[in-house]
């Protein structure tokens, strides 16, 4: 009954949808304006009905209703409630569900907006929204597999078919317990990972709908950037939220000592990320300066395209081979999605390429502006590498039979010294200024900071630090740093004089009188710390490797190790734990116990090796139980690794988030600014 | 069903290798976990996709671990090592492919693209920059916000 409701809930969501799409062309066309509104209350329906639907799904997994096939393959009586309710995006059909259930949210509340001034993009920006949630949902409905409503039946012939209706003569099929969610899936991290990135991705949608809307409508101006600059930072900051908890998911979970790995899942995720990235830090030449128009279009384009080919690729292994891929139902739909929506957007731009030109010139080659477009040309470059590198495996496969792993040192090697110039860019771009500008204006910027950055590295040589690529990167971060902090130094000290307030409240005026600039460099600042703590990992990173009799120890830089003891129990959520208890000492001294373990789900037949780590500012040390003989006997060994300052990773993404929401916080528009933007528009109609 | 192959054929040939008469022995005394692990850790299985082989828990891959060690303490180096998994399994063992052959096209693409991608920035910019030449009134740009205005000011004024 209650999967029958949800089920229907999502097929009406679907009609309305499309009725939206179709009431807003119809209306904007025939200039009937009650079309169109009729259009936006489609828009705002969307939600409440996916809303049903996805509350069906939940009711249906902590309920234990395992006859539906998505409940018996993600759940099991022994999960606890609340991974019940995140099983609703631990498979794939839940998950499309959830994703369509955000972007209808996100439609309805663009929807809510005041939509006076711009009334001329309501209607394409319905039809955008309204048409990328009808593909998702249409997915859900068409797609045999991919329906979370779908329940299991015992055909006469004794066969199990999964099928929504009673077909002919079978039987209703309900086993006793469902196979639980992935353990992998079982952590915290990963229960809040998903719908973080889902969220960068869905919002993402909001800026994409405006620039078609602006394209469609041949409005030239920025105004689609100015709306949609707070969806495009809160999209950012989900993505990149959704990103760094996907890397602290993996370092606790996966067993590997790292928080990265290039896998094409995560790259999926990072590929919009680096198109968003640098289409935040374009729309600012855009607004300035009028310049860039088209190639911001180019950006929001690229962006909505990889968020799609992102959702498509993060919750199937299609893309592993041109077989899985050739077989499976939603592959060849959501290419033909992402191949229309790309060719329909670019032929708009491609018709207003001659509207969108730049109003202004390019001051110097040192200006902001220019800086900006290096900036986009290394994110491109890093963008580039990251898509060849997931796609050239299906091209090999496709073209000579012969499959090959692209894998980690490939995207090490090629995104480094690209890396290298953004963090370069960090450290220099601040200091430069929109319009004409000269090296000298730069130079006598940039020379105190630059002096001061290099006695990091000479004090790391003193040290004993002699790898040059940690040296490297310690003299960048610093300057990067300087540089950051200058401004806010100069900054507070001109609000200072001006206005004769103190050093901390002009520091606190200004960065909220300038959210955007400041928020800025506080994830500038988040970037150096997390660049510190890869720097950490991929340079000084050490492991070792042993079997270990009990009252053995294993030695690593600073740290040993002895083995002390190991025990295996069963716990009631069906799993059996082998848990081993080791002794850290550092320099020697006793530092505390670790219990490295490994778990065997029964249901999934899965292992999962979790780590005992020990945590310092300083460093990590983590241990991982990796195999043993019989119990208590014999040996056990344990791969150990060291992770010097791997922490400030975690405390740079912290910051980096936190200067995200600074940006993105709601400013209240001063007095002063209200009246200029007023003139403003009042010079720009006359 | 061609994960199933390749999991048999890996099977036999292990079954194979551990039944091979009178295995050599010892050249450089028994080959430490790290030793082991610096070979594995740049190859991955056909079946475990994106996990090297250092890290991988399933019990395939830990035969393949037993493997390189057996190989190491026949001297085997590790190229060799590597060689005989290519020739096994194919190229896919390798965390990079080899750069022969189409496999090219992964090394040379990303940097023409990113070339490509400069020339055209230089162009634009050029293209962008002669007219400001040309143009003696250069229009100065207007901040949206006057109070950003009024900084930047301040902060030149401070600069100068």
């Amino acid at each position: 009954m209650i999967a029958n409701v949800g089920y229907f809930s999502l097929v009406l969501a679907f009609l309305v949808a499309l009725y939206g799409a179709i009431a807003a062309v119809y209306g904007e066309r025939s200039g009937r304006s009650r079309y169109i509104e009729s259009a936006r209350h489609a828009m705002l329906l969307t939600w409440p009905l996916v809303t049903v639907s996805a509350l069906a799904i939940i009711w249906l997994l902590v309920n234990g209703q395992y006859q539906i096939r998505y409940v018996a393959s993600v759940t099991s009586n022994s999960m606890p409630a609340y991974l019940k309710i995140t099983a609703l995006w631990g498979g794939q059909a839940g998950s499309l569900v959830f994703w369509s259930w955000l972007m209808a949210a996100f439609a309805s509340a663009v929807g809510l907006r005041k939509w006076r001034r711009d009334r001329d993009l309501l209607p394409w920006v319905v039809v955008v929204t309204m048409v990328t949630l009808a593909f998702f949902l249409g997915l859900v409905i068409f797609v045999g597999n991919e329906n979370p409503f779908a329940r299991l039946w015992l055909s006469p012939e004794g066969q199990q078919v999964t099928a929504l209706f009673q077909p002919r003569g079978a039987t209703p099929l309900v086993p006793p317990d469902g196979q639980g969610l992935n353990p992998l899936l079982r952590h915290p991290g990963m229960i809040i990972h998903p719908p973080t990135l889902y969220l960068g991705f869905v919002a993402f949608v909001v800026p994409y709908a405006f620039a078609i809307a602006a394209l469609v409508t041949g409005r030239t101006d920025d105004r689609w950037i100015r709306i949609t600059r707070r969806w495009t930072l809160v999209a950012w900051l989900f993505l990149s939220l959704g990103l760094i908890l996907g890397g602290r998911w993996a370092y606790d979970v996966l067993g590997w000592g790292g928080y990265w790995g290039w896998d094409p899942v995560e790259i999926a995720a990072l590929m919009p990320w680096l198109t968003g990235t640098a289409f935040l830090h374009s729309v600012m030449v855009q607004e300035k300066k009028g310049m860039l128009k088209r190639w911001n279009m180019i950006l929001i384009i690229l962006t909505y395209a990889l968020v799609i080919f992102g959702t498509f690729l993060t919750r199937s292994g299609v893309l592993s081979s041109v077989h899985a891929f050739a077989q499976s139902a939603i592959g060849p739909l959501f290419f033909a999605f992402i191949g229309a929506t790309f060719i329909g957007s670019l032929s708009l731009l491609v018709k207003r390429w001659d509207d969108l030109k730049a109003e202004n010139q390019l001051g110097s080659l040192i200006s902001r502006e220019a800086l900006f477009l290096f900036n986009n040309l290394l994110f491109m470059g890093i963008l580039v590498v990251c898509f060849w590198g997931v796609i050239f495996p299906l091209i090999s496969e496709l073209f000579t039979g012969q499959k090959v792993t692209v894998g980690p040192p490939f995207y090490e090697r090629a995104n480094s010294p690209l890396g290298l110039g953004l963090l370069l860019l960090m450290a220099i771009a601040p200091l430069s200024v929109f319009g004409r500008t000269s090296w000298k204006l730069l130079g006598k910027a940039l020379w105190k900071p630059l002096a001061l950055s290099l006695l990091v590295p000479i004090f790391s040589i003193l040290r004993g630090t002699t790898n040059l690529g940690a040296l490297i990167g310690y003299w960048v971060i610093s300057l990067i740093t300087l540089v950051t902090l200058y401004e806010f130094w100069r900054g507070a000290l001109a609000r200072r004089q001006r206005h004769g307030e103190s050093f901390p409240a002009a520091l606190w005026k200004l960065t909220s009188r300038n959210r955007r600039r400041y928020g800025g460099y506080v994830i500038h600042l988040g970037v150096v710390l997390m660049t510190l703590g890869i720097i950490g990992i991929e340079i000084f990173q050490a492991e070792t490797q042993g079997t270990l009799a009990q009252g053995e120890q294993l030695t690593l830089d600073r740290y040993t190790m002895i083995y002390d003891s190991l025990s295996q129990f069963d716990t009631q959520d069906g799993r059996n734990v082998t848990r081993a208890v080791v002794s850290v000492y550092r320099d020697g001294k006793y530092v505390g116990e670790l219990y490295p373990r490994k778990d065997f789900y029964y249901a999934s037949q899965q292992p999962m090796t979790i780590p005992g780590v020990r945590s310092t500012l300083e460093d990590d040390f983590y241990v991982l139980l990796v195999g043993w003989e019989s119990i208590g006997l014999g040996g056990a060994t344990f791969k150990v690794f060291h992770n010097p300052l791997v922490n400030f990773l975690w405390i740079g993404g912290l910051v980096f988030i936190l200067g995200t929401m600074v940006a993105a916080w709601p400013a209240r528009e001063s007095e002063s600014v209200l009246k200029f933007a007023r003139k403003r528009a009042a010079t720009a109609r006359s | 069903m061609r994960k199933i192959t390749l999991t048999l054929s890996m099977m036999i040939s292990i079954l194979a290798l551990l039944t091979l008469p009178g295995a050599v022995a010892a050249q450089g005394g028994e080959p430490t976990d790290d030793e082991v692990n610096e070979i594995a850790k740049e190859l991955y299985c056909p079946v475990c996709e994106n996990v090297p082989l250092d890290v991988c828990p399933t019990l395939a891959c830990e035969q393949w671990r037993e493997i390189i060690r057996q190989k190491l303490s026949e001297g085997w180096t590790e190229d060799q090592i590597k060689q005989y998994f290519v020739e096994q399994y194919g190229d896919r063992v390798l965390a990079t492919p080899p750069a022969r052959g189409l496999n090219w096209l992964v090394y040379i693409l990303p940097p023409l693209a990113f070339v490509v991608g400069a020339y055209i920035l230089f162009r634009a910019i050029r293209g962008w920059r002669q007219p400001a030449m040309a143009e003696e009134s250069f229009p100065p740009t207007a901040p949206e916000d006057p109070y950003i205005a009024r900084l930047e000011e301040e902060l030149q004024k401070r600069d100068r």
